[in-house]
């Protein structure tokens, strides 16, 4: 496996630029990482935390944290099925056995051919149409057995990549915005914000006093 | 049935084929409210915000006029959104950021005026790939229309906002966890006090944070006023509210309803909503607020859609998720799926969360095989009061957040309104209902 490609390596420094701090960008670096090589190798996690300013046991460390960030190769695609509370009540125990027996691996499971990796996954907030399934996290519906049969054929025919793109979640997120404010110009703006409400207040509260103070003398005379 | 005519707050443009771009957000209204805001003072949009009594839509239901008056003056401060919505069968925000990415958007723009911070993050999980492509999409979209960046719109007022996908953990929608994810580190929910972000968020420095539907409610305040919101719903749940609405109905959906004088009744039966229970089988148990939330029987769905009403009742609204259970659910399996989702959710910072759910997921998985003593029921009820002590609502804290907390209420209401069932489990080895 390898570095960053340069078309690459300019998107991860676009993306650490975007932060007031260089590691806020460490998990979308590992998800620029997974989009190119399909998991997180160990060179990617030596790259990131170049770019970042961390240790590289530090990106393993914190990549490991979560489930979308594979530190091991999976398969081509990653078929998530949700087991959780309202996919349950709509049968998805049965559609993870039925797809267990049909991939030939259990779930966490790759097939032998690298093409398919089997995911028992938490709660994918569509659960109004269950059981869900989604391959590399593109969503493709409530399915029956059947239906799934047919989503395999069709992603090991290709039929099916125009839809879904390969790994990585910001494969298709590019961001084109010109913007780029100079911090230091956002502080002093802010500052004279802050200066020019509080003098507001200063002087309500001096009018108040006066008016006060007034008041005062009218009910004294 | 009531189903009122209150407007479609969030949920206007949603039925359009093309309600995610800003040619559509444009000729329906777009960005006219923040406009508006931009010729107000922040503090007089701050007040509308105030008025229109809107809670949190996240789970706590905080109101975010307070929280908005509690950020601590400083140079450099944040807003940050909360796009996580990982609790079980909660899919409103999936909704608005795919479907109005732009009023996200604008809503973001409005707070950040508002609170004049420094720059907005909004965090979304890392699963919703077509959510980050339509949120990245809309921004872009926005800096060309001069609606975000430099010199908003010509008045003066200048922010960026980041998008940050998350990458696959639950408890990222934890706040204190959430900003040490966005600072690149493991989700570990921050020890309190402080207790909140308003005084030490990201950064070290102040920050808001706030939920995506709170965000998308922004644009039709400020441009009708807080008055208006304020006149929907009753009392302290005031406006309209996102429903996301799971389980064995037969139109399973997002509804938006105005709050309180719906029921869940309502939701469940009014043919606009969930149209009733599959196959006309009749109610078992429902979720009012996502699997945090203690359980309701059929006697309880007459009870109003409204925070403090359900919260009366000793359950909550939560993140807006109501699963139904029909007549034909296994109680045991249930509370053991929403057990082992905590078993594996679990940070494990704290003893008795990360020790205790695993427990209790092994303690139901023998019963639901059929492997079960009697003890068993005891058992699961002494774990859960050595987590939170009493097993009362809302629950006591021990942990350092309140995940851990939260796991008992499923078990306690299963066991409490189906104990009958957990026992023929435990002393036939079958499940009575199938
Ligand atoms: C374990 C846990 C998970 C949470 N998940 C979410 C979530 O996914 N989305 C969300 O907006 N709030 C979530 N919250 C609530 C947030 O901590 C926070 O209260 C909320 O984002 C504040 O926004 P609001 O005031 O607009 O509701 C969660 C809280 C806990 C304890
Ligand atoms: S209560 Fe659980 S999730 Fe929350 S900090 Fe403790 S161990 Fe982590
Ligand atoms: S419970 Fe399966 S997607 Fe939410």
């Amino acid at each position: 496996m390898s570095r960053f490609t340069p078309e690459m390596a300019a998107r991860a420094a676009e993306l650490v630029s975007l932060y007031p701090e260089p590691r806020s960008a460490l998990v979308p670096l590992c998800h620029l990482a997974q989009e190119q090589d399909g998991w997180l190798t160990p060179e990617a996690m030596e790259e990131i935390a170049e770019l970042v300013g961390v240790t590289p046991a530090e990106v393993r460390g914190t990549a490991s944290f979560y489930d979308m960030l594979h530190t091991e190769p999976v398969g081509r695609y990653l078929v998530s099925v949700c087991t959780n509370i309202a996919c349950l009540l709509g049968g998805a125990e049965e559609l993870l056995e039925h797809a267990e027996r049909r991939l030939g691996v259990r779930a966490g499971g790759t097939t032998a051919d690298g093409m398919f990796t089997l995911e028992d996954a938490e709660c994918l907030a569509d659960c109004d149409r269950t059981p869900c399934v989604t391959v590399n996290h593109r969503y493709v519906g409530g399915l029956s057995a059947e239906a799934f049969d047919q989503l395999v054929d069709d992603l090991r025919a290709g039929r099916r990549d125009d839809e879904i793109p390969p790994h990585g979640t910001l494969v298709r997120v590019r961001r084109s915005g010109g913007l780029r404010v100079p911090r230091d110009q956002v502080a002093s703006e802010r500052q004279a914000m802050a200066a020019a409400v509080a003098q507001r207040a200063e002087a309500a509260k001096a009018a108040a006093e006066a008016q006060g103070a007034e008041g005062a003398q009218g009910k004294g005379a | 049935m009531a189903v009122t005519d209150a407007p479609r707050i969030v949920t206007a443009r949603t039925g359009y084929e093309d309600s995610y771009t800003l040619e559509r957000y444009l000729a329906t209204g777009g960005y006219e409210g923040l406009r508006k805001a931009l010729s107000m003072t922040p503090e007089a949009v701050a007040a509308e915000v105030d008025v229109a009594s809107l809670l949190g839509r996240g789970g706590a239901g905080f109101p975010a006029g307070r929280k908005w008056s509690m950020l601590r003056k400083d140079p450099v401060t944040y807003l940050v959104v909360n796009g996580d919505e990982s609790e079980p069968a909660t899919f409103k925000d999936h909704l608005l950021v795919e479907r109005d990415p732009h009023q996200l958007v604008e809503g973001v723009l409005i707070a950040a005026y508002a609170l004049q911070v420094s720059q907005a993050f909004i965090f979304i999980r890392g699963e919703f790939a077509l959510g980050l492509e339509r949120v990245t999409q809309a921004l872009n979209e926005a800096y060309d229309h001069g609606a975000v960046g430099a010199d908003i719109f010509g008045s003066g007022f200048s922010v960026d906002v980041v998008v940050h996908p998350g990458a696959g953990a639950y408890i990222c929608g934890e706040e204190t966890a959430l900003l040490e994810s966005l600072e690149g580190k493991r989700g570990f929910p921050r020890i309190k006090p402080p207790f909140f972000p308003a005084a030490i968020g990201l950064y070290g420095q102040p920050t808001v944070v706030n939920n995506v539907e709170t965000m998308s409610n922004l644009p039709w305040i400020v441009l009708h006023g807080g008055k208006a919101f304020a006149g929907l719903g009753q009392g302290r749940s005031a406006g309209t509210r996102l429903f996301a609405l799971s389980g064995h109905v037969k139109r399973p959906g997002t509804y938006e309803v105005e709050m309180v004088k719906t029921t869940f009744r309502d939701l469940v039966y009014a043919p606009v909503y969930g149209a009733g229970v599959r196959g006309g089988r009749d109610v078992k148990a429902f979720i009012p607020g996502g699997v945090s939330a203690p359980w309701f029987g059929p006697d309880q769905l007459d009870l109003p859609l409204g925070q403090d009403e359900v919260g009366a009742a000793g359950s909550m609204l939560g993140s807006g998720a109501i699963t139904v259970m029909d007549t034909s659910t296994c109680m045991v399996r249930a509370a053991w799926r929403i057990a082992k989702f905590f078993a594996r959710e679990s940070c494990g910072q704290c003893t008795p969360c990360r020790e205790g759910s695993g427990w209790l997921e092994r303690v139901l998985r023998r019963i639901e095989l059929g492997q079960g003593r009697e003890e068993d029921l005891d058992l699961l009820l002494d774990v859960s009061d050595n987590i939170s002590p009493g097993l009362q609502w809302p629950p006591q804290q021990t942990t350092i957040c309140v995940l851990g907390p939260s796991i008992p209420s499923s078990i306690h209401s299963g066991i409490d309104m189906f104990r009958d069932e957990f026992l023929v489990h435990v002393k036939e080895g079958r499940c009575p209902v199938g």
